[in-house]
């Protein structure tokens, strides 16, 4: 299973926490498309922690969290 | 001239004089104005050396020269002054409406010297300014001050003060605007206690000259779409404020916990800008001429509305001292503002103190009388603490001297999160480098906006950089600290370096000053701003050997969380920032340096 948070105006419509079923191949892409995010909205991709890029292909397991263009001080 | 109002106040407070003097512009055009151009005040007019809270400081009040005007977010002003808290220079910066209205009465500028003989507000409506007896106000907590001044003076006279913290020389005292904006950092509050000064009341109808005016209406028409049409500043700070950092932050591990014991903690969402929108917030509120928006307003135990606390102010009070309740966290905010004290500092001091108990240093016995506890994640303690703090009793009068002194009363000083003595703020530097290295240089100590390299290494704004490498870190550290200082003396906000790069600037300022920037001789205006402060420090004491982090951030790897097992590797940057920056290896700028600033 994959989980994926989501954060600030990604929570809009949408639960806070995701799951997802694992299946071979299964990225970051495929995450997006499914709920409905479109690419421009998404500004930090972590994976357990750490950047990865939209396409690389996840674990089982993996913790995904997304955060939309934000900032403060 | 033009966006400067070309005068400066005068006060000497010993000898109750009042002189209005003009600005000198050819410092006006090196130093910029506002943090660059007091600096250069404060650096040929007071010896580095003298203590903080004697007579011989001096307080500068100071606006940018675009400050007051119709650009963006045009309402900074920043309090210049040696620190009670480092022994450094002080540039502390706020926003409100308390600097545009200097400015529109006619003034760049105060200068307080001496130290009146009785406390004092200062009176000022326009070319009127007069020093006034504050005996009815000496002791008054901020808002009551500020409510007071303004039945006198009017509604939209516009209100400066210290609390009572500042008043008691509280070495994190604040100086708080327009009830509740704070020139937060570094003690600035208690030097103007200690000049017997309580407050500042403005009117200003005088308005600002600009070089031309349709040019500035156009700029300006196309710099406030910029802001408005970028996500950070157009939709993520107004319907999240600061606090949406709480997430972000965490979910990287670099949200410290326990006095940076830990790093990450599944509590965070609990005290974050979501989860605040969704609770206690009932409206956003903008300073002068912003459309960012980004200050909260909150709901209060009794049905009042207060402002609510800044991302910085929810970490100190919250994961910090591992309270993770809003309400509480407000609350502590509320106190803040009232008693005139630094929220990161006090935040970070009372966690400091919870840790000392956690290891026994403070027994239940010392704090007994004080009927609070000192145990992380109680939530009457931050609120408790805070007004201990602000009146100096008991315990609090002890933490009123910031957390370095307090943690070396009791023979551990590494237990202070701080740099040069000022408390660190909401980044665990042990898993961003590039921040860190800022952390350890920034020349009024632990300090996050002075470089704020949290918008590349997590953000990615200009770019990404990846947080764990040490590539680069001491150029782009310093392109950071130097673009900071010039947009710092520039008057205005921060938060419009999340849209704008450097060109928007030079339009700006040229537009409304008529002066002939490039983008290069603004940058290396703000280089020489942080030379000519570096170089104050050095003359007050203040050497390489503080340009460091704390043990633990340095040696105890991060235990858990997303940056586990990171530490900071400044000794292998700092040798490269310093030759980045032209300064020799005991981190003295170089003569050849000096020399291409003109400094």
């Amino acid at each position: 299973m994959i989980k994926v948070k989501l954060f600030a105006n990604l929570r809009e419509g949408r639960k806070k926490e995701v799951n997802f079923e694992f299946f071979e191949g299964i990225n970051g892409r495929y995450i997006l498309k499914t709920l409905n995010i479109p690419e421009k909205q998404v500004s930090i991709f972590l994976v357990n922690g750490r950047d990865k890029s939209l396409e690389e292909p996840l674990s089982n397991g993996d913790v995904v969290v997304i955060f939309p263009p934000v900032g403060g001080g | 001239m033009y966006g400067y109002a070309g005068k400066i106040l005068r006060i000497n407070l010993t000898d109750q004089k009042i002189k209005v003097e003009d600005l000198k512009t050819e410092w006006a055009k090196r130093y910029i104005g506002g943090r660059g151009l007091a600096s250069k005040y404060l650096f040929e007019e007071i010896d580095p050396k003298v203590d903080p809270f004697s007579s011989e400081n001096k307080l500068i009040i100071a606006t940018g020269p675009l400050t007051g005007t119709s650009v963006p977010t045009g309402g900074r002003y920043m309090v210049i002054t040696k620190s009670p808290l480092t022994g450094a220079i002080a540039c502390s910066n706020s926003g409100g409406f308390f600097g545009a209205e200097l400015k529109i009465a006619g003034y760049d500028m105060i200068i307080f010297e001496g130290k009146a003989p009785k406390p004092v507000y200062i009176a000022i409506e326009d070319d009127k300014v007069e020093i006034k007896d504050a005996g009815h106000l000496w002791g008054k907590l901020v808002y009551e001050t500020t409510d007071i001044l303004k039945q006198e003076y009017g509604d939209k006279a516009k209100v400066l003060a210290i609390g009572p913290a500042g008043e008691k020389l509280a070495r994190i005292a604040a100086v708080i605007n327009d009830y509740d904006r704070a020139a937060g950092r570094s003690g600035v509050g208690a030097v103007m206690g200690s000049k017997n000064v309580k407050a500042i009341v403005v009117r200003g109808t005088k308005g600002v000259s600009v070089a031309n005016e349709q040019k500035v209406k156009d700029v300006v028409a196309s710099k406030t779409k910029i802001l408005r049409e970028n996500p950070v500043t157009g939709e993520g700070l107004p319907a999240y404020g600061t606090a949406v950092l709480v997430n972000i932050i965490n979910e990287h591990g670099i949200f410290p916990v326990a006095n940076f014991q830990k790093a990450y903690t599944p509590e965070a969402d609990k005290i974050s800008g979501e989860t605040m929108a969704k609770t206690i917030l009932t409206k956003k509120h903008a300073c002068f001429r912003c459309p960012i928006a980004c200050g909260r307003v909150v709901k209060f135990k009794d049905g009042k509305e207060i402002g609510g606390p800044e991302y910085e102010t929810v970490w100190a009070y919250g994961a910090d001292c591992e309270v993770y309740d809003l309400n509480a966290i407000s609350e502590a905010n509320y106190w803040c503002n009232q008693y005139g004290l630094d929220t990161i500092s006090t935040g970070a001091t009372i966690a400091a103190a919870m840790e000392l108990y956690q290891r026994g240093y403070i027994k239940d016995e010392e704090i007994a009388k004080d009927g609070l506890s000192l145990k992380f994640g109680d939530s009457e303690a931050i609120v408790g603490w805070t007004i201990k703090i602000g009146k100096r009793e008991g315990l609090g009068d002890k933490m009123a001297e910031g957390s370095y002194r307090l943690c070396e009363a009791y023979g551990v000083p590494e237990l202070s999160m701080s740099v040069k003595k000022q408390e660190l703020p909401a980044y665990d530097p042990r898993g961003v480098q590039g921040h860190g290295l800022v952390y350890a240089t920034s020349n009024r100590g632990g300090c996050h906006v002075r470089g704020y390299l949290i918008s590349a290494e997590i953000l990615g704004i200009p770019q990404k950089l990846d947080r764990f490498s040490l590539e680069e870190k001491a150029e782009w550290a310093k392109l950071f600290q130097d673009l900071t200082a010039v947009i710092d003396s520039l008057g205005m906000c921060l938060f419009t370096s999340f849209a704008f790069s450097l060109k928007d600037y030079v339009e700006l300022m040229n537009a409304v000053c008529g002066t002939d920037y490039t983008e290069e001789t603004l940058l290396t205006a703000g280089e020489r701003i942080y030379n000519l402060e570096r170089l104050f420090n050095l003359k007050a004491g203040i050497d390489s050997s503080q340009d460091t982090l704390p043990k633990r951030l340095l040696e105890e790897p991060i235990p858990e969380g997303p940056s586990k097992g990171a530490v900071h590797k400044l000794s292998e940057l700092l040798p490269k920032y310093y030759e980045v920056r032209g300064w020799d290896e005991k981190g003295y700028p170089k003569e050849e340096t000096l020399k291409k600033l003109e400094i």
